[in-house]
């Protein structure tokens, strides 16, 4: 079973209850698909880290092969390649890796070579396996890593907890594509309300099951709270501020793992979401 | 024009809270919201008398011609990005496909198509002289660098004689980032004191430093955990990076965004930190000698 | 010798800041002391702008640029085709081909990390 972790908006609180909720499952798999800026092993600490890269294909041209036709520059929808000086140059940085240039060259030319953009680290954090992608900065797209992370996810028959990147792009759409469950996190202020908005008609367009947690909740009125009301989404848990986790999040420590009553709100949240997805 | 943009890396940091602020404190009459994928700064009290919108065309896409489709599998076989389903007929995924127009290379009955599609919408709000900029790009679409550059360029086209603009930049250390920076005088990284925080600030100065811009840092709800500021202060001292200053946790916060306000509106110690901030950097930033 | 400037429209006395997005080049002849403006065929592309803008004016054969700023790409091109890039010294397009004449230009030094790829940001 899969349950994506969603929020729109950046630091509403994904990665706070996706290491929670991996925590409190047992021998939960949690996957971090935030390839960008991915945070969860600064919680979990896996060990036993293996490392694999990530590649994606580039062209290679053998210029003593090249006849000049230019066949490939002007396929190019990308304008990656370049004929100067009758060499031709690839700039594998808006390469999008579609091999169309091969195939299209008359003279055989052109062959696929690997180009490391990013890795996969596995890891144990006690019952918690961890898959954590890292995109290499100054890499611009990741969804090869996130493609991988998920054909890896779908081999396994551990409960998953999916990190998803924030906002509402293509990367976002990759990681919860398998997912069961959307667990939405969503923070008390309009800001988050609006990208609420945003991220539930995202999951409703996959026709994916969802609920909501409100996170950081406070006495006063809750934008969030009032559109998922109004939408009639699922409120599977309520998070009150809290400056204990304020502090424990900036320690990189997981709550549930010392403090009993967020062990009793996770674990609500989670036989919610179980009755939810039964349902 | 110049252009201060201010990051974060890291999302939920306080970069929109900080940009509305400066840009009321600056009476700045250009602005623009680079976070295409959740625009926020429309949501901080603003009214225009007239908005232009307009549809934003991205790449092209595949497109099946069902009547001329053999089903001969060509297209599935070659397409990298796993973009074509097969069923009783053979659609384009228009999420997946990246318009690399190999599949209409080798389809033999050339039934595919490469056609634009509408991935967003570009937005315009202004008075006589105050020029809002801003895009939303229609979500599962991939374009946000490109339409980064056009909020940016929209902005410069309509406000090029005013002498500078801020920019509330996008998250994160992507294509849209580079093109948040793209142009700029100066980057204000916006950071805070979490794990999670810093490390993010890393690797997002790490990207600015790449791009040689003149840049300063600032902490936001620094009291969350006092140690760990220390840490970025160091971090900022040990990498030449000016500190420009910190704004304590406070609650007035959240009340005034969700009233539609700038913290500036308000009494708080936020408002005042944010105010030493903000001297320190305009200075910096519009300094001809740096 | 074929010089070629950014600029906005086929009758612009200004320079355009963005190279590779411009949408028209003035090319300034040395022996004919006249401009004419080029479109640039790439400036509404979504990705590699400054490559298909810098392909085209080696097409051209042109000998040299002058801009107020360049991306990596787009110099790469352009440095391996020989042209020299010159960094801009005035927003009028004639006083930087003033300077040119008189030498007084120097080599464009500082490269802008522009966009990479456009799609999955």
């Amino acid at each position: 079973m899969k349950i994506a972790i969603l929020s729109g908006k950046g630091g509403t609180g994904k990665t706070f209850v996706s290491v929670n909720l991996a925590s409190i499952i047992l021998n939960s798999l949690y996957v971090d698909c935030d390839i960008e800026e991915p945070d969860g092993h600064l919680f979990l600490h896996p060990l036993n880290l293996t490392e694999n890269s990530v590649n994606v294909k580039i062209p290679h041209i053998d210029n003593t092969l090249c006849n000049d036709c230019r066949k490939c520059v002007e396929f190019c929808h990308f304008n990656a390649l370049a004929s100067i000086q009758h060499r031709i140059t690839l700039f594998k940085d808006v390469c999008h890796s579609c091999g169309g240039c091969s195939l299209i060259c008359p003279m055989n030319a052109i062959s696929e070579v690997d180009r490391k953009i990013g890795c996969i680290q596995r890891g144990i954090a006690g019952h918690i396996e961890v898959l954590t992608g890292m995109l290499n900065p100054g890499e611009t797209s990741g969804i090869s890593i996130i493609n991988r992370l998920m054909e890896i996810a779908n081999q396994s028959k551990r409960v998953t907890i999916i990190d998803c990147p924030p906002g509402s792009s293509c990367a976002v759409m990759e990681s919860i594509k398998d997912a069961d469950y959307c667990l939405i996190v969503a923070e008390p202020t309009i800001f988050g309300s609006s990208n609420l908005k945003m991220i539930h008609q995202l999951v409703s367009l996959l026709h994916k099951k969802c609920g909501i947690v409100l996170n950081k909740c406070l006495d006063e009125d809750n934008p969030s709270e009032e559109y998922a009301r109004q939408a009639k989404i699922k409120i599977v848990g309520q998070i009150p501020f809290d400056s204990y986790l304020a502090t424990a999040n900036s320690n990189g420590e997981i709550a549930v793992s010392k403090n009993e009553k967020y062990q009793k709100i996770f674990t609500s949240i989670y036989q919610n979401i179980l009755r939810e997805i039964k349902s | 024009m110049k252009q201060l943009v201010i990051l974060s890396g890291k999302g939920g940091t306080g970069k929109t809270t900080i940009a509305s602020a400066f840009i009321q404190l600056a009476h700045a009459s250009a602005y623009a919201d680079c976070d295409v994928d959740a625009p926020n700064l429309h949501l901080i009290n603003r009214n225009f008398d007239h908005q232009n919108k307009e549809d934003y065309h991205g790449l092209v896409k595949a497109n099946i011609n069902q009547e001329l489709c053999i089903k001969c599998h060509y297209c599935v076989d070659h397409c990298r990005f796993n973009a074509i389903q097969e069923g009783l007929q053979f659609v384009v995924n228009q999420l997946s496909c990246e318009g690399c127009g190999v599949c209409e290379l080798v389809c033999p009955a050339h039934a595919i198509s490469l056609v634009s599609s509408v991935d967003g919408e570009i937005t315009l709000s202004f008075n006589d002289d105050e020029f809002f900029s801003s895009a939303t790009l229609k979500m599962g679409s991939g374009t946000s660098g490109m339409l980064v550059s056009r909020v940016k360029a929209q902005l410069k086209e309509k406000a090029d004689n005013l002498p500078f603009a801020i920019i509330d930049g996008s998250p994160g250390i992507g294509c849209p980032v580079i093109a948040s920076i793209n142009g700029a005088d100066m980057v204000l990284v916006v950071t805070e004191p979490s794990l999670s925080g810093i490390s993010d600030m890393k690797r997002i100065v790490q990207t600015i430093q790449k791009a040689h811009l003149k840049m300063a840092l600032c902490i936001n709800k620094s009291d969350i955990n006092i140690n760990q500021s220390l840490a970025i202060k160091e971090f900022a001292k040990k990498n030449s990076i000016p500190f420009a200053g910190e704004i304590p946790f406070d609650e007035e916060v959240i009340k005034c965004i969700n009233k539609g306000k700038t913290i500036i509106e308000s009494d708080s110690k936020a408002k005042d930190a944010i105010k030493i901030i903000f001297n320190r950097v305009m200075k910096w930033f519009l300094d001809e000698n740096e | 010798m074929k010089i070629a400037i950014p600029t906005i429209n086929d009758l612009s006395i200004k320079v355009e800041t963005s190279f590779g997005r411009a949408p028209y080049y003035a090319i300034y002849d040395t022996e004919t002391k006249k401009y004419i403006y080029l479109q640039n065929i790439a400036c509404n592309s979504v990705g590699g702008a400054g490559i298909k803008a810098s392909q085209f004016l080696v097409d051209q054969k042109v000998d040299a640029v002058i801009a107020p700023r360049c991306g990596e790409n787009a110099m790469k091109v352009l440095t391996d085709a020989n042209i020299k890039v010159y960094q801009s010294t005035s927003p009028l397009i004639e006083n930087n081909i003033t300077d040119f004449l008189n030498d007084k230009l120097s080599l464009l030094n500082e490269i802008n990390t522009g966009l990479h790829r456009h799609h999955h940001g």
